[in-house]
């Protein structure tokens, strides 16, 4: 059984007014199962942070709807709930990181050991009384997750998680995220790095532009796999591929041939090629990258005024 | 996922009443830890000693006449440094910079969170628009009521110092005389307080709404009392403005004493209407902050 725990509805944000404002998020309709990582993906300024935004009820949709487990987004009983971190930390710079976290907690009304526990799951526990406006890029993104861990909640909101950590960072970060997932915990993640989504993501939406362009699996999105082979003859190496994936399943790719079947029958491929008195000198399974699919999706749009 | 959810989620229930008071120990947590407030707070100690006693005392002890006792006996002058003219004494500088300083306590506890982003996330955190506006402006109120409490200490110590030092017999004040300054005060300081607050929410940030709200409550109502003199509408208009009101409450319990008495303090209208005038304030204040946070777009 799905339980969606975010279902958006023709979500429209609209700056300003219709015909001279801003689109910055049109018709977005997605979900988010219980227990899925995923991945929101998109170059910077394609609307992420602004659907997000209206999940958590801090800004108001122009038109469509958002429920977030369940009930509309905004409502006291479900941002309780959620645990987010929207476009960069925002906390009392006056205060500790510990403090920051003493405050989100009390508002959340949970308990301070739950500060801790934060603390040290996001490695700030031995920087915990130092005071915010001293912390770095990265601690400060690190305190942000860390406030939204707190209190288990049911769905986990990051936007750009990773933005301004270093490389020892990033990868910590994304290791924290494998293992929420690990927990059976909901994270929403929003990014634009594509191996990031790639790498932890069950499940991809893809936007541009205000409009989501594809929502499935990472695996569907990228398509299915197709078989890479190099040999001479490749004029007759060509009618023989054609013979086994159809005239349509075979492309050729300076001198290579890229057939679509499965991985699986590369050895009956190899055998009729052999068979056929041709030299086979590689064969292997190609994949397509998320952003090789990505760049297919977004480029038109792109390149538009 | 093939297994059958066993955990169904059943939202947190919280009453409003239990988000408003998790969202006000919030507040007084990062208030109380804040240097900003305690400067404020520093401050206006500071003036009341120097403006109650220190130039008071000092004008008595050298039998000269500063700006602000001109024309008073010594007798009357060493009055009101005494314990027993701690009541007047303690809401005399409210009107004014008192009321001044809450503004700007009030703007900065409302208008920098926006800045720092710290309001969006407080709003993610589950209480509602309403808890957390409401949560916080309690906070404040808390924090203006022990700012009160703790002046009057202050100024009881201050004066029983002068008394020591002057041999003088202590009479304390009566306790209704101090109740009624100590409730006074109250409600001129948190008046003063929220519309920082209301301001620091409209301007989403501290600068513009501190700068605004201080030549409104120094200035704008000091000139239009003035051109009220000439003419009647004016005047009228003057009478339902917050300086004015405030003012007039502690006109109202000190005395208006000719040309030479504080600043702000004024008897335009009755102290009863006065009192009438700052609940209306007290309750119209937080209402338009709730009903402006509550639809309004947190980037």
């Amino acid at each position: 059984m799905d339980e969606l725990v975010v279902e958006t509805r023709e979500l429209t944000k609209q700056y300003g007014r219709a015909e001279t404002g801003r689109l910055a998020v049109d018709r977005v309709s997605m979900t988010v199962r219980r227990g899925e990582v995923y991945g929101f993906l998109g170059p910077n300024g394609a609307g992420k942070t602004t659907t997000l935004r209206m999940m958590l009820g801090l800004i108001r949709p122009t038109a469509g709807s958002a429920s977030v487990l369940g009930r509309p987004a905004g409502e006291p009983e479900v941002t309780a709930r959620v645990g987010a971190l929207i476009e960069g930390p925002g906390f009392y710079p006056y205060l500790t990181g510990r403090d920051n976290l003493r405050v989100m907690a009390r508002y959340r009304g949970i308990g301070r050991e739950v500060v801790e526990a934060a603390l040290e799951r996001v490695d700030l526990a031995d920087r915990g009384d130092d005071r915010f406006k001293s912390y770095s890029l990265g601690m400060k993104q690190r305190l942000g997750v860390a406030s939204a861990l707190m209190g288990d909640p049911d769905l986990i909101v990051l936007d750009e998680p990773t933005n301004g950590l270093d490389p020892a960072g990033m990868a910590d970060m994304r290791a924290l995220i494998v293992q929420l997932a690990h927990d059976g915990q909901t994270v929403l993640l929003s990014s634009h790095l594509l191996d990031e989504v790639q790498e932890i993501c069950h499940r991809v939406g893809v936007i541009n532009n205000g409009l989501l362009l594809r929502e499935s699996t990472v695996a569907e999105l990228r398509g299915a796999t197709s078989l890479l082979v190099r040999a001479t003859p490749l004029d007759r190496a060509l009618a023989i591929s054609m013979r086994l994936a159809g005239d349509e399943g075979v492309r050729v790719q300076g001198d290579h041939l890229l057939l679509d079947v499965p991985a699986e029958r590369a050895p009956e491929v190899v055998r009729e090629l052999v068979a056929e008195h041709i030299d086979v000198h590689e064969i292997a399974t190609s994949e397509r990258s998320l952003e090789e699919v990505f760049f297919e999706m977004t480029t038109p749009v792109l390149e538009a005024p | 996922m093939t297994t059958v959810m066993t955990t169904v989620t059943t939202p947190v229930k919280t009453s409003t009443l239990g988000q408003v008071g998790a969202s006000t120990g919030a507040e007084l947590l990062r208030i109380r830890k804040w240097p900003a407030v305690w400067v404020t707070l520093g401050a206006w100690l500071t003036l009341s000693a120097l403006f109650g006693y220190v130039f008071n005392y000092v004008a008595y002890k050298s039998g000269s006449n500063s700006f602000s006792n001109e024309g008073e006996s010594a007798a009357s002058l060493l009055a009101t440094i005494m314990p027993v003219g701690v009541p007047n004494t303690l809401v005399d500088g409210m009107p004014m910079f008192g009321g001044a300083l809450m503004l700007v306590l009030g703007a900065i506890v409302a208008g920098s969170g926006y800045g720092w982003g710290s309001w969006k996330t407080v709003f993610t955190q589950g209480p509602s628009r309403t808890s957390t506006v409401l949560g916080s402006t309690t906070a404040l109120a808390v924090f203006v009521a022990g700012t009160i409490v703790v002046t009057l200490v202050f100024d009881l110590g201050l004066s029983l110092v002068v008394a020591a030092a002057e041999g003088q017999h202590v009479v304390w004040p009566g306790l209704g005389d101090t109740a009624q300054a100590v409730g006074a005060g109250f409600l001129v300081l948190e008046m003063w307080a929220f519309a920082g607050f209301l301001l620091g929410t409209l301007a989403r940030g501290p600068a513009l709404s501190v700068g605004l709200g201080l030549v409104w409550a120094l200035v704008i109502e000091n000139l239009l009392r003035g051109v009220g003199t000439l003419l009647a509408p004016v005047a009228t208009f003057t009478h339902v403005l917050p300086g004015t009101a405030a003012g007039s409450l502690i006109g109202s319990l000190v005395g208006v004493g000719g040309p030479d008495s504080t600043p702000g303090v004024v008897d335009a209208i009755s102290g009863d209407r006065a009192v009438w005038t700052l609940l209306a304030y007290l309750v119209l204040l937080p209402v338009a902050t709730v009903l402006l946070v509550r639809r309004r777009d947190v980037n």
